[in-house]
């Protein structure tokens, strides 16, 4: 069985975001960049369900500049086996991303496909469902557990209130919440590895494709700063604050 | 031009996440239109009717639509998007599930998670877990949104009397299909809609220690939330998470106890009107936003807090 995985390049989760002065956007120039955390997730899922012989060739597709060919290198050096690189300086948004995964099933035909639930920098949630609404095929977002038996996938969700556990028909869309795995380290040799796996480039223009944003973002700007409190010395001090200065107990 | 909001229910009730997204829906303008789709939900059905400013109930009865799956959530979805300039879901699991799927189908462009509404086409959302907040406008002609509950005050629950029309189901799809579910059973208020939330981080060392706020929680009559370090150290259940990847809250009060403020967790709790916290780490971002601040050991503080409260 041929799972495909996406990832997406995204500002390193540790780095404190800086909105432009102009308000175009946020800083994005000289800042660490790394696969989006969920995305890591999802390769990592991907591999394990390899090595317990499950699934037999893992494709790994992002879609961005150029410099998103070191996030494919990362998820190789994580085990996935090739990667396709769908290459452009267009800004991205999900439903572009999902049309784009679209294509890239149609030629590989996969018979599951893992995203990360959400990119922690546009925060949007979207692509995984987008991508299984315009294949028609079924989906499980913020999944928690995989278990691929018989021609299906049993996946056991993240809902509010607790877990639901879905029984999907093959192929389907799986997108990962955080306790479904922890990613394993890469390691050197890996690395080493990596870079003689196989990274093919396509166009958006050669999958027909039209990447043509929907949304324009008019500003960014930076939230209201909350400002910084008081201390107080102890428990009495605090009780006695939230009653008759805060008012709110 | 009229709004279309999916409601978040449980079959009886109508839950409070569906009137704040009815809220963002009256920002928009136009007439608002609320559908209950599920299995033998007409009590949440007549629930709906009575929401403040709600001037039709959309009702969809249908086996296939009992456990919400997504692939038949959505198609009905779209077989009723054509009498509607916007489609609203509230940002909770089921949203986020269903609105992005029928977005795709529709080939629009769904907005996520909005925090206000500054025009029928144009709208503000958090990005970077908040630390910025982006102002976007939709070229679609079917504008599809999810809402971030925090970002709307919830209107009244009752107060109106709309009709309540049957629509019909799409067929089932045939893809996916339930198999069980595990509701964490509890007694305290709900975390996205509690008054009060406290909170626990990695300070709090074992999930063992989290009992040590349970009668604090019970003080207070607060829910129970955790820092997404607490989730991966395995201390307590996903659902708790408070942040970026969790449930975004904003109680009139959040106590964040061994938490050190990391800005993923910041991203789900910043919104609330007082924060507290409890931390042995004097440069702990956390007091960075906390009103009141205690400098010391969780383990002493909470218990003198709790005997406090019961003075």
């Amino acid at each position: 069985m041929k799972v495909l995985v996406s990832v997406k390049r995204v500002v390193d989760f540790n780095v404190k975001v800086r909105v432009k002065a102009d308000g175009t956007g946020v800083e994005t120039a000289n800042v660490k960049m790394s696969m989006n955390p969920f995305d890591e997730i999802a390769v990592e899922e991907a591999v394990r369900l390899k090595e317990a012989g499950v699934v037999t060739e893992i494709v790994v597709v992002s879609a961005g500049v150029q410099a998103c060919q070191e996030t494919l290198r990362t998820a190789l050096a994580i085990g996935a086996d090739r990667a396709i690189l769908v290459e452009t300086e267009a800004e991205l948004q999900p439903l572009a991303v999902a049309k784009l995964l679209q294509a890239v099933c149609a030629k590989e035909s996969p018979q599951l496909v893992i995203l990360g639930k959400q990119a922690i920098d546009d925060d949007c949630n979207q692509t995984g469902q987008m991508l299984a609404a315009l294949l028609g095929w079924p989906q499980a977002t913020f999944a928690s557990k995989v278990k691929i038996a018989d021609g299906r996938a049993q996946v056991t969700r993240e809902v509010d209130g607790g877990l639901e556990t879905l029984s999907l028909r093959l192929p389907a869309i799986v997108t990962t919440d955080l306790r479904l795995n922890e990613p394993r380290y890469v390691t050197l040799p890996n690395i080493m590895k990596a870079k003689k796996k196989t990274l093919e480039t396509l166009k958006p223009e050669a999958l027909g494709v039209d990447v043509k944003p929907r949304l324009a973002t008019l500003k960014v700007v930076e939230p209201a700063k909350r400002k910084a409190g008081i201390k107080v010395p102890d428990a009495k001090a605090l009780v006695d604050k939230l009653r008759n200065e805060a008012k709110v107990i | 031009m009229a709004v279309l909001v999916l409601a978040e229910h449980d079959h009886q009730t109508v839950r409070k996440a569906t009137l704040n997204a009815v809220a963002a829906a009256q920002k928009i303008g136009g007439e608002v239109h609320v559908l209950v789709a599920g299995h033998n939900a007409g009590a949440a059905a007549k629930a709906a009717a009575q929401i403040a400013g709600v001037a039709k109930v959309l009702h969809a009865d249908a086996a296939q639509l009992g456990e919400s799956l997504a692939e038949n959530v959505a198609a009905l979805l779209v077989s009723l998007a054509k009498g509607y300039s916007h489609l609203l879901a509230p940002s909770t699991s089921t949203g986020k599930d269903v609105m992005p799927r029928a977005a795709a189908l529709l080939d629009v462009q769904q907005i996520s998670d909005i925090v206000a509404v500054e025009s029928p086409d144009t709208f503000v959302r958090p990005i970077y877990a908040g630390n910025a907040l982006a102002t976007v406008k939709s070229s679609d002609a079917i504008k599809a949104i999810t809402v971030r509950t925090t970002g709307f005050d919830a209107v009244a629950a009752t107060g109106g009397s709309a009709p309540v029309e049957s629509v019909a189901a799409p067929a089932d799809s045939g893809l996916s299909a339930f198999v069980s579910r595990e509701v964490q059973k509890s007694e305290r208020p709900e975390l996205t809609s509690a008054r009060i939330v406290v909170s626990g981080g990695r300070g709090m060392g074992s999930g063992e220690n989290f009992k040590l706020l349970e009668p604090l929680a019970d003080q207070l009559n607060a829910a129970m939330g955790a820092s997404r370090a607490a989730v991966d150290a395995g201390f307590v259940p996903n659902d708790w998470q408070v942040g970026q990847t969790g449930k975004i809250v904003a109680p009139e009060l959040y106590v964040a106890i061994g938490i050190s403020g990391a800005i993923q967790h910041l991203a789900g709790m910043k919104d609330s009107r007082v924060i507290v916290a409890i931390n042995k780490d004097e440069e702990a971002p956390i007091f960075q936003v906390a009103d009141y601040g205690i400098v010391g050991d969780l383990f002493q503080v909470v218990p003198q807090v709790i005997e406090e409260l019961k003075k």
